[in-house]
């Protein structure tokens, strides 16, 4: 049986939905992100575990246990919040020590554990100041150690990182991810950032206006979205409009060109359709063996350091190329003429 | 340009003076007409006489007495009030602000009558006991405080995160009696403190609802009486009265500027 189960879990605020019928199982251990725009429900379902809110339909059970209505302070869940949350009035020893003097330990195991704690975020040397004397990503560090110091069944974390700035959150998240594998701790993870959700997670949940889209590894998101909301929400995706589309030896017409794409067994479809291929999926040039080639007009080169981007018009539409750089690339330029080629695996029908 | 700045230097400077005398003026005259109470020679004496009577030091205690319980309830009442208003029913709090403006607008003497009316008959008979009689001093006061009570704390809780303090609290194990006497009385310390000292300073010169209740056991009724019968001692008695307040004033200011810091949330550096 699933660690922490979420079954059919609806919520709504008045007459809005903002979860619907919500059904995850997450193993012990498991670092899992809730991946989706503002307002698609991430937050509430994650604010259901913690029980901040309840659901008003279905269960959620966390070791055996169902804790569907119990409050906050009886679940012994930790959270992490956006805007660090951290005690004011206490020193970092307190704000560490906050969970374990509420649960009456004494004064000497409290001590030991918020050294080890500290160590662990490695900020030893903070214990007796205020939270207002550390910066944003080490408040927050200190903040995942109160979390981790009462030794909470299931980790929570809301958008952990949105307040920090581009260099601290590259740091910290990858500290995130070590402390969650040191302590084997099972953990669920808010965030609209898709780089961060396919860094961190062993597997992601993509949700859309309350309800789940696709639960699975990042790699299976990534390269095999289960609907058109995937396709676009995570990663760049060029959609293309296709006719005269052949099941049979799954080929359609793209801009005056036949395509071979991927096969889809059992899927059904008209005549015509779109076609999904990712940007990186395109190389420049006739490109030996390939299944796939278009011709076109370069329209912009986009030059973004460890990648270039290619806007490229064929018969009357409009397409992205991603190029990883190299010291050796020949650039084209805007308006020159080239040959786009592709594999037939590297795109398919939605 | 500079003549232009000049012009409006100059214009600042005049109505910074005429302001400064218009507060000062009669603040000074009382103060020298206080000391005149010796023929010919400027002494403290009516200082020295407001000091020796025994009522001066009565009805202050009082009215601290009766300040403190105010305070007290005023704090009990207004601070988990506030508090859950910010947490749980946003949406209720214009409500409470114009309830709690309400004292500006309803003059004390009604308050007073009204007070006497309701809580003099059956089945309340406040008033037919000292106890019950300073009981509803104690509560005409807070509501006399409201205003300045509500503001502060309410200013106060704007200035924390309520929410995500009390949602960390509550995901750490603590439970309501914690979240609020371990974290958010804390963290209001410097908004109730000023509320403290603007109730103190309010109870401590007023006139009407203590007179009207207990008479000149009350030290702004106590004021008024000296007013009447002793010129030179009722002046010391003003500028005793002002000295207070703007030592209460002043400890505001001073606990504001101590905890500037403290009391700032975490925000990204």
């Amino acid at each position: 049986m699933a660690f922490l189960k979420l079954t059919d879990v609806s919520k709504f605020f008045g007459s809005t939905a903002a979860v619907k019928d919500v059904n995850l199982d997450i193993e012990k251990g498991e670092f899992i992100s809730f991946l989706g725009p503002s307002g698609c429900g991430k937050t509430t379902t994650l604010r259901m575990i913690a029980g901040f809110e309840f659901p008003n339909s279905g269960t959620i059970t966390l070791d055996g246990e169902e804790i569907t209505h119990k409050n906050p302070s009886q679940r012994n869940v930790g959270m992490v919040f956006q805007s660090y949350a951290l005690f004011p009035n206490l020193t970092i020893g307190q704000n560490i020590g906050f969970g374990l003097e509420v649960r009456k330990l004494s004064k000497a195991e409290i001590a030991k554990k918020v050294e080890e704690m500290l160590t662990l975020v490695h900020l030893e040397k903070h214990m007796d100041k205020y939270p207002y004397q550390l910066s944003g990503g080490q408040q927050q560090r200190i903040a995942l150690a109160r979390a981790l110091a009462i030794n909470p069944r299931v980790l929570l974390l809301d958008e952990p990182l949105s307040a920090l700035d581009a260099k601290i959150r590259v740091e910290l998240r990858l500290e995130i991810r070590r402390i969650q594998q040191a302590m084997n701790i099972t953990t669920v993870y808010v965030t609209h950032d898709q780089e961060e959700a396919l860094l961190l997670s062993d597997r992601v949940v993509v949700m859309s206006e309350g309800h789940v889209e696709q639960v699975g590894t990042p790699a299976s998101i990534y390269n095999y979205p289960a609907t058109e909301f995937v396709a676009q929400f995570v990663g760049q995706l060029n959609l293309l409009p296709v006719s005269e589309v052949n099941l049979a030896d799954s080929t359609c017409m793209l801009a005056g060109n036949r395509v071979h794409f991927e096969p889809a067994p059992g899927r059904e479809t008209g005549p015509a359709g779109r076609l999904a291929i990712r940007p990186e999926e395109l190389q420049i040039g006739a490109g030996e063996g390939a299944a796939n080639r278009l011709q076109g007009r370069v329209e912009s080169v986009l030059f973004l350091g460890a990648v270039v981007r290619l806007r490229i018009h064929i018969n009357g539409i409009t397409l992205t190329a991603d190029l990883f750089n190299e010291r050796q690339l020949i650039l084209p330029r805007a308006g020159d003429e080239i040959i786009v080629n592709f594999s037939q695996h590297s795109c398919w029908l939605i | 340009m500079a003549a232009a700045m000049k012009r409006s230097s100059f214009w600042s400077w005049l109505w910074i003076i005429l302001g400064t005398l218009y507060f000062l003026l009669p603040l000074i005259s009382t103060f020298d007409f206080s000391l005149r109470a010796r023929k010919g020679i400027l002494s403290f004496q009516a200082y020295l006489n407001v000091f020796k009577d025994p009522s001066f030091w009565a009805t202050i205690r009082f009215s601290l007495i009766i300040a403190l319980f105010t305070i007290l309830v005023s704090i009990i009442l207004v601070v988990p009030t506030a508090y859950w208003i910010r947490l749980r029913l946003p949406k209720l709090r214009s409500l409470v602000e114009f309830i709690s403006m309400l004292p500006f607008v309803v003059p004390a003497i009604v308050l007073v009558f009204g007070l006497i009316r309701v809580f003099s008959g059956a089945p309340f008979f406040l008033t037919s006991t000292y106890l019950g009689t300073y009981a509803l001093l104690v509560a005409a006061y807070v509501v006399l405080a409201l205003p300045f009570v509500f503001r502060s704390i309410d200013t106060g809780l704007a200035a924390i995160d309520v929410r995500s303090l009390t949602e960390a609290a509550q995901s750490l194990g603590a439970g309501w009696g914690t979240i609020l006497f371990k974290i958010i009385f804390p963290n209001l310390r410097v908004a109730i403190l000023s509320s403290t000292f603007l109730t103190l300073a309010t109870v401590i010169g007023e006139y009407t609802i203590a007179s009207f209740l207990v008479g000149i056991k009350a030290f702004g009724p106590y004021m008024s009486l000296i007013g009447q019968n002793k010129t030179y001692e009722s002046s010391s008695i003003a500028i005793i009265s002002f000295l207070l307040t703007w030592l209460l004033m002043g400890m505001i200011q001073l606990f504001n500027r101590g905890n500037a810091n403290a009391g700032s949330l975490a925000g990204g550096r």
